[in-house]
């Protein structure tokens, strides 16, 4: 049965949004039903031609004075949609095993037209990115943004002897080269984790921008009463070259996460521990509160990934083996940055303190080796592949 | 390469080869070799029509008549076998400024009209025959300015209309001819301001581009071109872009008495005359 309908535009012309109102009245006939216009807009009934022309319709020329022309509906305004797919469901439990390329980048549950391009996002699977405390993760993380300018007390008194602060500095300056890597490795995998997977690129995004605060209070606090920064060695360096060169978003965020930013949630507590003022011991502080749910993230995603493939851990495995044979011949820890952690612990110059400063740091080591191993074990090592991983973890911490 | 279907089309912008590569695509996955030349003038597609370089043209309305005056003149036939939905039933307007003193065409007496490139139908020859065929003669009458951007490309590039249009609202002209979708979109772009101007006359209706095609051609090849081109779905995702681009919904049978204005056009203003005289065998 087809049918007649009518709508009156009054004053409204096509170049001024009418075309909405008729839309809105053709998607509600069938193919075939007519919509007859009234209206007293100029040129009406020329632009109700070109628009019926434009967009499928059929039009016929008004026969009396009451209307301006009849839009016979076409087959095409629903057509696009023949085909559509929705792209998974918005909410918390809505993403997909498999994220389809065509999604691209459609709103995680939006109606997606077939045929759209599809796009080269690398990590398209659940399991190999997914984490159920993503979004979880995120909204905490979002919550917790500080702001460097207000959180810290810049200005809090600074009275360390000079040898302290050159100790301090030459820590910074190899604490900034480790979170640029931590910055890199998550915006590189944002890039490459399918949209679909929503709360995993929000997550990356926001551990990004949490190193480059990072970067900004290290630098920031270094410069206080310092010129210039400190030393940075090949070696060190060549760690973090393995770590942003891993292709592999699993491994990676291993390397990087589990271990790495583990080692420093152990190191930030040391310097928090050690800082000669309260700016730094802030700086440190907060850091290490960032750095907790980055580590979060790398285990409980990789908690999840293995849970659904067996060959998860032996790739693991092989990855610590791999770096650590590319980096057996290269220096690991540098000796000044060694050596500034021992200082800043010790506060003094003397035997006595420097003998203080070195039980401290290694003391550091040992927490580390622990905190790793317990990473481990709770991904699935035993006690003996635990230890035996953690040793071979870089000697540059992260 | 007699089983290849060859198309010629001219090249009035670059999408034309994204257009016909997508077309090729999609014929081939139905079993069609097809390929396609460009050029980049109408007059140099229909002289190689006639030389046997391809099979079918997609031509302007202006490039079909003078396909079909070359087939008559040299005892040959001449089809239209496809077109848009959109290339059937358009009309031109001529435009003044709302505060013309014009109220029918025949106060444009004395005036400068403001036409799109000298080889467009919709926005030059149609025009110009509607005023003729109402006693007013170009450069008799009223004076011409025409905007010619790209002539050769029978006004397939807005650019002309769209010039005619701002000079219209620059006062350089009195009047402006544009095609009715043109009136539409400059409207809404702002071209020509709200409330700020006024159609003073339209055409009568009017076909645009088809897919022509000389006798001899292969058969069998150009009918299975045509029943693939028909059959092409708004609803089908590969053929949506293309269609998209190409600008329509729907390919249609090719019909050609939509053509007679700007024939008349042709015949009053001898527009291709010498072009059909250079053509004959
Ligand atoms: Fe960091
Ligand atoms: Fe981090």
């Amino acid at each position: 049965m087809m049918s007649n309908a009518a709508i009156d535009l009054a004053d409204l012309g096509l170049d001024f949004g009418a075309t909405v109102l008729l839309r809105h009245a053709l998607l509600a006939l069938a193919p075939g039903d007519r919509l007859t216009v009234h209206g007293v807009a100029p040129s009406l009934d020329l632009h109700l031609r070109a628009f019926a022309r434009a967009e499928g319709h059929g039009f016929e020329s008004a026969d009396d004075e009451h209307s301006r022309g009849t839009l016979v509906r076409g087959t095409a305004t629903n057509a696009r949609w023949v085909g559509a797919q929705r792209a998974g469901s918005a909410a918390p439990d809505g993403a997909m095993d498999h994220a389809n390329a065509t999604w691209g980048l459609a709103a995680r549950g939006a109606q997606v037209e077939a045929g759209a391009p599809a796009f080269a996002f690398a990590l398209a699977d659940k399991d190999e990115i997914w984490s159920d405390n993503a979004g979880q993760l995120y909204r905490a993380a979002a919550a917790a943004q500080w702001d460097p300018a207000s959180a810290i007390p810049w200005d809090a008194p600074r009275t360390h002897p000079a040898f302290v602060e050159d100790a301090l500095v030459q820590v910074l300056t190899y604490l900034i080269e480790n979170e640029t890597a931590a910055l890199i490795v998550p915006a590189h995998f944002c890039a490459k984790v399918h949209p679909h997977f929503r709360e995993v690129v929000q997550l990356l995004a926001i551990q990004a921008a949490d190193e480059a605060r990072h970067i900004e209070v290290f630098t920031r606090r270094a410069l206080l009463a310092r010129d210039q920064l400190g030393l940075s060695t090949g070696g060190g360096q060549a760690s973090l070259q393995t770590l942003i060169d891993e292709p592999d978003f699993a491994l990676a965020s291993f390397l990087l996460s589990v271990l790495g930013e583990g080692s420093f949630l152990n190191l930030l507590g040391f310097l928090q521990t050690h800082a000669p003022d309260r700016c730094t011991a802030e700086v440190m502080r907060l850091a290490a509160v960032d750095e907790a749910r980055h580590v979060a993230f790398g285990m409980s995603h990789l908690l999840r990934h293995a849970a659904h493939d067996s060959t998860l851990r032996p790739r693991l495995r092989v990855a610590i083996e791999r770096r650590h044979e590319m980096l057996r011949h290269t220096a690991g820890l540098n000796a000044e940055v060694f050596d500034a952690l021992v200082i800043l612990a010790a506060g003094a110059l003397t035997p006595a303190a420097i003998a203080r400063g070195h039980a401290a740091v290694a003391d550091l080591q040992t927490q580390m080796d622990s905190g790793r191993r317990a990473r481990l074990r709770r991904l699935g090592f035993d006690d003996r592949e635990a230890a035996q991983l953690s040793s071979l973890h870089t000697r540059n911490f992260m | 390469m007699t089983d290849t279907l060859i198309l010629a089309a001219v090249a009035y912008d670059a999408k034309v080869v994204t257009i016909w590569d997508g077309f090729q695509k999609w014929f081939a996955a139905r079993g069609l070799a097809f390929d396609y030349v460009l050029y980049s003038n109408y007059e140099r597609q229909v002289e190689q029509h006639f030389d046997g370089a391809f099979h079918v043209a997609w031509n302007s309305p202006l490039a079909w008549l003078q396909t079909d005056r070359i087939a008559k003149a040299r005892g040959r036939t001449a089809r239209a076998v496809a077109m848009r939905d959109t290339d059937m039933d358009l009309s031109s307007v001529l435009v003044v400024r709302a505060d013309s003193k014009a109220q029918t065409v025949a106060d444009l007496r004395g005036t400068t009209l403001g036409v799109g490139a000298m080889d467009s139908p919709q926005a030059t020859m149609i025009p110009l025959e509607h005023l003729a065929q109402q006693g007013l003669l170009a450069d008799r009458d009223f004076r011409v300015r025409r905007f010619d951007v790209l002539v050769g490309k029978h006004g397939d590039h807005i650019g002309g209309e769209r010039d005619a249009a701002k000079a219209l609202m620059t006062g350089e002209v009195d009047a402006a001819c544009m095609i009715d979708s043109n009136h539409l979109l400059f409207t809404q772009e702002g071209t020509l301001p709200r409330a700020q101007t006024r159609v003073l006359s339209q055409t009568g209706l009017f076909d645009h581009c088809n897919v022509s095609v000389l006798d001899g051609a292969p058969e069998s090849l150009v009918a299975r071109f045509c029943d693939l081109l028909l059959s092409m779905r708004y609803d089908d995702p590969v053929a949506r872009p293309l269609l998209d681009l190409e600008g329509l919904k729907q390919w249609r049978p090719g019909r050609t008495n939509g053509y007679a204005t700007l024939a008349r056009s042709c015949d009053r203003f001898r527009w291709i005359d010498r072009f059909v005289q250079s053509m004959q065998p």
